[in-house]
């Protein structure tokens, strides 16, 4: 029998809670673009329910691991879990607020249409949830080596949000009828820019918590890989996986 | 017959209270019996004076002086002794062999009857070593017999020093020697002590190796030296009881003797608890 | 930084037991070693073998080199009585003399004499009774009881509260004037105001002594110590800076023990 069962049934509590915590951002996320996408405005309910559920983990979880520390003084490998979790909930609840936003901006079928026409905001949103998901897995996973490639997309990221920003201008001076769209258009590609920074700090903490180092941003190794984009093809929701 | 708890409670320790009063009464019956059996001859004069006219008149100082020095040649002798041994047993000789040779030799020792030790004193201190029946042959028995008492108060008493004192004395670099002389001897005292109140009480009344070692029955004068003759109290008392010239009427002396020589004896312990009094508060633990 | 005590392959025999399996350790001056470890993993033992406590236990017999100064202590040839004398040693339980206060202090030095060099050569003579009251009071200082106690040396050792005892047993360590002092589980017996003293005190030795403390709590260790070394069944495991043990074990091992999940 290991010892320490409330201890070991707190970090198994808390390990399921940022678990779904995190599940539950990426999802949001997610749907957000896939509502544009589709211009399946019915998703907007889920996206706020799942907002609010996002926000109610945050503050348990908070909680939560403020009373491992003061009970059960954790340290090596439990420690960095903590401190992990803790800081990941600030960057996880941003997922879901900016999900939010997203689906409160975007209201009718104009905004839809624009969307599609511009390929690069498509490009972008394909690989903010690509970095997304796999800051999420990388947390699962606890796997340093892909926390560790996050930072590499995210100038692509920052990239592709200048040429959008330049494009839409361009768009919006053409006709000024579509400012209004244009300017959604813009926020939307500034809260996916957003997501994607939040997601690389959530990939530095999952490389301390696995390695105990600290991840150094300006290494840049300059492979940029772009990983299918599955937005468009309607993927199936992934299941939790099964942790250590 | 099946009784409550409470009840067999209250029936057991009547039977222990019973048990305790019953030793404190079988002593105040003897005490009673040698107090109005002797208290009448009892006298400044029967203390001070020599025997006159076979032991019928006079005093029984040769005897107090004569057991004196016996308790005197067995403090000295048995005490060092004892204690040395004790020393050897407990700190030298832990767990090997040799040292439950040792243990068994002394257990069998206490075991002895004291005609025997009487019979081992003639054989070597009087024939042997050419003593004679004198007070250091007497003496020197005496030690012998009690010396297997002294041994095991003195060890149980060294063995009970805590180790966790001696770890601490050599831990700021005493020697074993140091050790037990700062430490485990001081803290020892009061039980060696008890040790010496018990083998000198037992010293003082034995009768038997006294009688193949030389007491004598009757001296008008004190002993010159150790290799002298001597009388003895508990000696004189048997020797009164049985063999005296008219036992009715000097049943008042032998009573009496009885009593100084209980006297006596408690007068040695009471200094004996005195001492171990003091290094009892000394070394509070 | 220099080395204190270096242990090479230290092996220890209880009769057949093999208590120590080939320890080879180095503990640095002025700093706070803590030794961890499940019960039974050898600690205690190690620690014993630096002062040659060992030396006390029948059946018990000690391989290897335990190197302080330059010198082997364990070699035949070394003053069993003048290592004692360098390093000290306070146990789990307080076990002061059940003597004055002073006497308590003033037995060590006393044992020992004052070293002084006269024509040359090495002498020692005893103290002078103002000399012993020096270090009585100043040693009683250093352990952080002398104004609890200094209207009282003539009472007796054992009158004190347990936090005091062991305080004092401190100070009566300290008066040898050591290098290195040796505490063995010294709280294990204390409640918690008691033990959080005696650790401010072990970390305020640390300026003037070596420290290397045995303790079965990590907590502890965590919180006072430099150095932390992790046994387990008479094996060194790991050894490092306690705040990379406590926040990066090396040895999976290590980090079983520390999380608790050694079952």
């Amino acid at each position: 029998m290991v010892p320490r069962t409330t201890f070991n049934r707190e970090m198994e509590e808390l390990s399921k809670e940022i678990t779904e915590m995190a599940n539950a951002s990426k999802t949001a996320f997610e749907r957000s673009v896939q509502m544009i996408a589709d211009m399946d405005f019915s998703l907007r309910e889920e996206i706020r329910a799942l907002d609010k559920r996002i926000y109610e983990l945050n503050e348990e979880i908070d909680k939560h691991c403020l009373d491992i520390i003061a009970l059960h003084s954790p340290v090596a490998g439990d420690l960095r879990l903590i401190s992990a979790c803790l800081k990941m909930v600030e960057d996880l609840n941003r997922f879901g607020r900016y999900a939010t936003d997203i689906a409160e901006l975007i209201d009718d079928f104009e905004e839809g249409k624009a969307f599609k026409r511009f390929e690069s905001l498509r490009t972008m949103s394909c690989l903010v949830v690509g970095i997304v998901d796999d800051a999420v897995y990388s947390f699962l996973q606890r796997d340093a080596i892909k926390a560790s490639h996050l930072h590499e997309r995210d100038d692509a990221v920052d990239a592709l949000y200048d040429t959008i920003f330049r494009e839409i201008l361009t768009y919006m001076m053409e006709d000024p009828r579509k400012i209004t769209v244009g300017i959604d258009l813009i926020l939307v590609a500034r809260y996916m820019e957003r997501v994607a920074d939040h997601a690389c700090n959530i990939g530095e903490y999952v490389y301390h918590m696995v390695t105990g180092e600290r991840l150094d941003p300006k290494l840049r190794t300059g492979n940029v890989e772009q990983p299918a984009c599955r937005i468009f093809e309607h993927p199936d929701p992934r299941t939790e996986l099964d942790l250590k | 017959m099946m009784l409550s708890r409470r009840a067999t409670e209250m029936v057991v320790f009547a039977l222990f209270r019973s048990c305790a009063v019953l030793v404190v009464l079988a002593l105040l019956v003897l005490l009673g019996y040698m107090l109005t059996g002797g208290l009448e001859r009892l006298s400044i004069e029967f203390l001070t004076e020599m025997p006159r006219r076979a032991n019928t008149q006079g005093g029984i100082l040769p005897a107090i002086v004569g057991t004196f020095y016996l308790m005197v040649i067995v403090l000295a002798v048995s005490v060092p002794i004892g204690i040395m041994s004790a020393i050897y047993l407990v700190e030298y000789e832990q767990s090997s062999w040799m040292g439950q040779v040792f243990k068994l030799a002394i257990y069998n020792l206490a075991g002895v009857p004291s005609i025997v030790y009487g019979l081992l004193g003639l054989g070597i201190f009087v024939a042997y070593l050419g003593l004679g029946f004198s007070l250091i042959s007497a003496g020197l028995t005496l030690s012998i017999m009690t010396l297997p008492l002294m041994i095991s108060s003195a060890r149980e008493a060294i063995a009970a020093v805590p180790g966790t004192v001696r770890e601490a004395s050599y831990a700021l670099g005493a020697t074993k020697w140091q050790t037990i002389w700062h430490h485990v001897l001081p803290y020892a005292l009061p039980g060696i002590f008890t040790g010496i109140i018990l083998s000198v009480s037992r010293a003082a009344g034995e009768t038997a190796p006294l009688m193949l070692t030389g007491v004598a029955m009757s001296l008008h004068r004190l002993p010159d030296s150790f290799f002298d003759s001597f009388m003895a109290l508990p000696y004189h008392v048997f020797y009164m009881a049985t063999q005296s010239s008219d036992l009715l009427a000097t049943r008042p002396i032998q009573y009496a003797t009885a009593l100084v020589l209980l006297l006596l004896v408690l007068g040695m312990n009471l200094f004996a608890i005195v001492l171990r009094k003091r290094y009892r508060d000394k070394y509070r633990w | 930084m220099t080395i204190a005590i270096h242990t090479e392959d230290l092996h220890v025999y209880f009769d057949k037991n093999h208590a120590l399996k080939g320890v080879s350790m180095d503990i640095r001056m002025n700093e706070v070693t803590a030794i961890i470890g499940p019960s039974g993993c050898g600690k205690s033992t190690f620690i014993r073998c630096i002062n040659r406590m060992n030396d006390l236990i029948p059946g018990c017999s000690v391989k290897g080199k335990v190197m302080v100064d330059g010198e082997d202590i364990n070699d035949d040839d070394a003053d069993v009585v003048d290592v004692r004398r360098r390093i000290g040693m306070v146990f789990q339980k307080p076990n002061p003399f059940p003597k004055s206060i002073y006497e308590n202090v003033a037995y060590g030095p006393r044992l020992h004499g004052v070293a002084e060099m006269v024509d040359g050569k090495l002498k020692r003579r005893k103290h002078t009774k103002a000399e012993l009251d020096e270090i009585v009071e100043h040693s009683l200082r250093r352990a952080a009881l002398w104004e609890e106690v200094k209207d009282r040396l003539d009472k007796s050792g054992t009158s004190l509260s347990g936090g005091q005892q062991q305080r004092l047993c401190i100070a009566r360590t300290l008066a040898v004037n050591p290098e290195i002092i040796l505490f063995d589980e010294p709280c294990s017996a204390l409640d918690p105001i008691a033990t959080a003293k005696i650790e401010d005190l072990l970390v305020d030795l640390k300026k003037d002594y070596t420290v290397v403390i045995v303790t079965h709590s990590m907590q502890q260790a965590a919180r006072i110590s430099d150095k932390t070394a992790f046994f387990y069944l008479g094996d060194l495991i790991e050894m490092g800076d306690t705040k990379q043990i406590f926040e990066k074990p090396q040895k999976e091992l290590t980090e079983q023990y520390i999380t608790g999940r050694m079952g």
